[in-house]
């Protein structure tokens, strides 16, 4: 592996990760409208992900494709953050009998939005020419994510009690998850002395403001941080992560040269 | 009496393309307020990149024509060809009308 390549999958395994599971939500949307929206946030995701899976391809040469590198890698090389690989349940017993919680799929969206709108606009000055380019094209597109999480987050958090209730026990249950945003990794710490990848440090502080105003406006509480760190972007991962990728690439294994 | 709103309240979308210069209907969502509506017809009707600019207006709002009335309304145009200004040459500078 390379440096770039293994940033490079950082970042793709993330928007892919995310995408997979943004899309469960085809169809049982809470409301037409919002399943649209959020199939066009996922297909977005998806359509970054093919971005830096066809460049990592160009540049391991051989018979790397991206669907290789999407369908047939195992759950231990996938980079992405563990954040992303959680289910759309809430932690809370009374809550979680609905599999598919709306209130934890908008606070996971705010939360990696905010990152990533963040991320990709400092991405846009990558000495990584075609990565800048997928920056300039991920940016406006997670500009709207952040958008569409962000009017949600407030929605609901400063919606009924109910609403209020499980925003704010879905944000108890993945604000954790953020630390590993700024923990670093031996991938990122070369991507960054190659002048490819950003030091997340420098956005920290940015990222704090955007999550802070917009949990004022959503009356929720920040959790205060502590504990275990998840390490999924070093490739150890929850044990969602495996059952996610069986769904995701069965299809492709069954019929590894299918056409369609 | 006050009866509860179950249902998000109708709005009616306008997209302007970007060919066009004025905004046509095509077509309604329901939505909490003005601002969701707006990022609703967003993702439900500008999906094939049909359009640049986009109007929401409350389907309540709007004062509709009886379709009953119809024929008193619209059918005695029928027959005043004069009215149609086909008859003239525009020149170029005039541009779009």
């Amino acid at each position: 592996m390379s440096t770039a390549t293994d940033y490079l999958l950082h970042l793709a395994d993330n928007a892919l990760v995310l995408g997979q599971r943004n899309a469960e939500w085809c169809g049982h949307g809470p409301i037409l409208e919002e399943d649209i929206a959020l199939s066009n946030v996922s297909l977005d995701l998806i359509g970054q992900a093919r971005l830096l899976y066809q460049l990592v391809a160009s540049l391991q040469g051989g018979d790397a494709t991206e669907d290789k590198l999407a369908y047939f890698r195992d759950t231990g090389e996938f980079r992405n953050y563990t954040l992303l690989e959680l289910p759309h349940s809430g932690p809370l017993s009374g809550y979680a009998h609905a599999s598919l919680d709306y209130g934890t799929t908008i606070v996971r969206n705010f939360l990696y939005s905010a990152l990533m709108a963040l991320l990709w606009e400092a991405l846009e000055k990558s000495a990584n020419a075609d990565l800048a380019a997928i920056a300039s094209k991920s940016l406006k597109e997670v500009r709207y994510h952040l958008r569409h999480s962000r009017d949600w987050l407030v929605r609901l958090g400063d919606g009924t009690d109910e609403s209020h209730a499980r925003t704010q026990a879905a944000l108890d249950h993945l604000m954790p998850y953020t630390q590993e945003f700024w923990t670093g990794s031996p991938a990122e710490a070369a991507a960054v002395a190659a002048g490819i990848g950003v030091d997340l440090q420098t956005l920290k502080a940015d990222w704090d403001g955007i999550v802070d105003a917009a949990l004022t406006e959503a009356t929720l509480k920040r959790p205060l941080l502590e504990g275990y760190v998840s390490e999924g972007k070093k490739g150890l991962h929850s044990e969602h992560l495996g059952f996610l990728l069986a769904e995701m690439q069965s299809l492709a294994r069954a019929h590894p040269n299918g056409n369609w | 009496m006050t009866t509860e709103l179950k249902e998000w309240p109708l709005w009616e979308v306008f997209v302007r393309s970007k060919q066009g210069l004025e905004h046509k209907h095509c077509g309604s969502l329901h939505a909490a307020d003005a601002a969701q509506a707006l990022d609703m017809a967003r993702d439900v009707y500008t999906r094939r990149q049909e359009g640049v600019s986009i109007w929401v207006v409350p389907s309540a709002q709007i004062t509709a024509s009886n379709p009953d009335e119809k024929g008193e309304l619209f059918d005695p145009a029928a027959d005043k060809i004069y009215r149609h200004p086909t008859f003239y040459e525009i020149p170029d500078e005039v541009g779009h009308m």
